[in-house]
């Protein structure tokens, strides 16, 4: 622990915070949007999923207890990663105080060069989001304990929140386009053996998840789910 | 060949710069990138102007010493190519060439085109060196090596600190040359003993040094005359958290 600590004294440490986070993040997108595709099961399939991640662990724990537990490991997660990303985003712009008065790329991706505008482009997205689904305070007509309705209700009258929710969702597939791969990179775990592995798993990510999570209002608005 | 120049003219360190326009003719494309600088250099000798300062040594693209941005790629962006290797056959007749030195905060610019690259001296100082007995050399074979290794810390070894990672990258950012002297020194068993405080020094005094961190784009690499590879970026990852998590927190 108190190695873990000094992390945050270097570039690389603070990177690797980064990278850690971005992980557990990674990790929790990928249940989000397989625990999205239940629509497909139909009202009852979603709500009780839904109802099952708010008592899951009871009786054996305290009500709650699970769903806290993830909760905060997600909000601590959120907080350290933004704050590493601010800390570095500051030091990076700081290693170059004159610009070039011409520049070219030859390796950058879109996906590397917009890296931070595509998470504060998921950051705002997810308060939003939470305000949405979770607290329900974002528009009118949400009903506590019946998803099913709010998600189908959402897209179908709300003429912008699909196109918000595609191109959040295309901001997270960008994200993890280069960020998987890079986050192996900083934690070490690439050598030239994995390279195409992880390459592959973060082409996989981006490419995957936007589909996933773009599946669901995009039925809403063709009128498959009602 | 008519070559148009937008070269970065700035007196000295404290000066402020901007780029000037100048005409080349006579250029022949067999001509080196600094050779046509020589014949613009003439050129303002002749009218009585001062030439442009520009650093290079060697001209056989193993020194390090010359190294500019050209229309904003370093050493012109050409595959392991350095600028005293690129050739003029690589523009056209008419072509306008805009040259800057390198930018980052750690490579301050001296004058014109040159910059003060002591950062890099100084992360080579902090650690990239071995411990070696004196007194006569040792058999070359009593200290077996993989050939794999060996050829990875050649590959490493292979960096001439131009700075072209640097200048290339959009945070400039040292990693990829850190990457490289670690690397090369950590593959071998001479390397061993001092390879935790290495790679804990070298990474403080690059961070102190006012380098941007790495975000992998991988623009250091592309640049790099020597083509190291992002894979040892990697391995100074791996080696300094493996460092860390292994209790070896202080730098001596």
């Amino acid at each position: 622990m108190a190695a873990a600590l000094t992390l945050n004294q270097s570039t690389i440490g603070k990177k690797a915070i980064m990278a850690v986070t971005g992980i557990v993040l990674y990790g929790f997108v990928i249940v989000h949007m397989i625990g999205n595709l239940k629509i497909f099961e139909g009202p009852k399939g979603f709500n009780e999923y839904s109802h099952f991640l708010r008592v899951v662990g009871e009786p054996a724990l305290p009500a709650g207890t699970i769903l806290w537990v993830i909760r905060i490991v997600l909000l601590v997660s959120v907080v350290l990663h933004v704050r590493a990303a601010i800390q570095l985003t500051l030091l990076d712009n700081a290693g170059r105080p004159i610009a070039y008065k011409k520049v070219q790329r030859k390796q950058a991706s879109f996906a590397s060069l917009t890296l931070r505008w595509g998470g504060m482009a998921i950051f705002f997205f997810v308060i939003f989001h939470l305000l949405h689904f979770t607290v329900g305070s974002a528009l009118p007509g949400y009903i506590e304990g019946e998803p099913y309705h709010n998600v189908v209700s959402a897209f179908s009258n709300q003429i912008w929140a699909a196109p918000v929710y595609l191109l959040a969702v295309a901001a997270l597939g960008t994200h993890l386009y280069h960020g998987v791969w890079s986050a192996m990179q900083t934690l070490g775990l690439n050598t030239r053996r994995t390279e195409k592995l992880f390459r592959g798993l973060a082409v996989a990510s981006g490419i995957g998840l936007f589909a996933g999570f773009a599946t669901v209002p995009i039925v809403v608005l063709l009128g498959i789910l009602q | 060949m008519k070559i148009t120049v937008n070269v970065w003219r700035q007196k000295g360190a404290q000066a402020s710069g901007r780029l000037v326009k100048y005409q080349v003719d006579h250029v022949s494309p067999d001509m080196s990138f600094l050779e046509m600088l020589d014949i613009l250099n003439q050129q303002l000798i002749a009218k009585n102007e001062e030439p442009v300062a520009f650093d290079h040594d060697c001209r056989e693209g193993i020194c390090g010493s010359c190294g500019v941005m050209i229309n904003g790629l370093a050493h012109g962006g050409r595959l392991a190519t350095t600028t005293c290797q690129l050739h003029m056959r690589s523009f056209k007749d008419g072509d306008v060439i805009t040259v800057e030195p390198w930018r980052a905060k750690a490579f301050p610019v001296l004058k014109d085109l040159i910059v003060d690259r002591g950062a890099f001296d100084r992360i080579i100082q902090s650690g990239g060196y071995i411990s070696a007995a004196t007194g006569s050399a040792p058999e070359a074979n009593s200290t077996p090596i993989p050939k794999e290794n060996a050829d990875l810390a050649f590959d490493a070894a292979q960096c001439i600190g131009c700075g072209a990672c640097v200048a290339a990258c959009p945070n400039a950012s040292a990693m990829l040359f850190t990457a490289a002297k670690v690397s090369h020194l950590g593959l071998l068993p001479q390397g061993q003993p001092e390879r935790k405080s290495r790679v804990f020094n070298m990474v403080a005094t690059m961070d102190a040094a006012g380098f941007g961190g790495c975000t992998n784009i991988g623009e250091c690499s592309a640049a790099c005359p020597k083509e190291i590879g992002l894979h040892f970026i990697g391995r100074l990852n791996r080696d300094l958290l493996s460092a860390t998590l292994s209790g070896g927190t202080t730098a001596d």
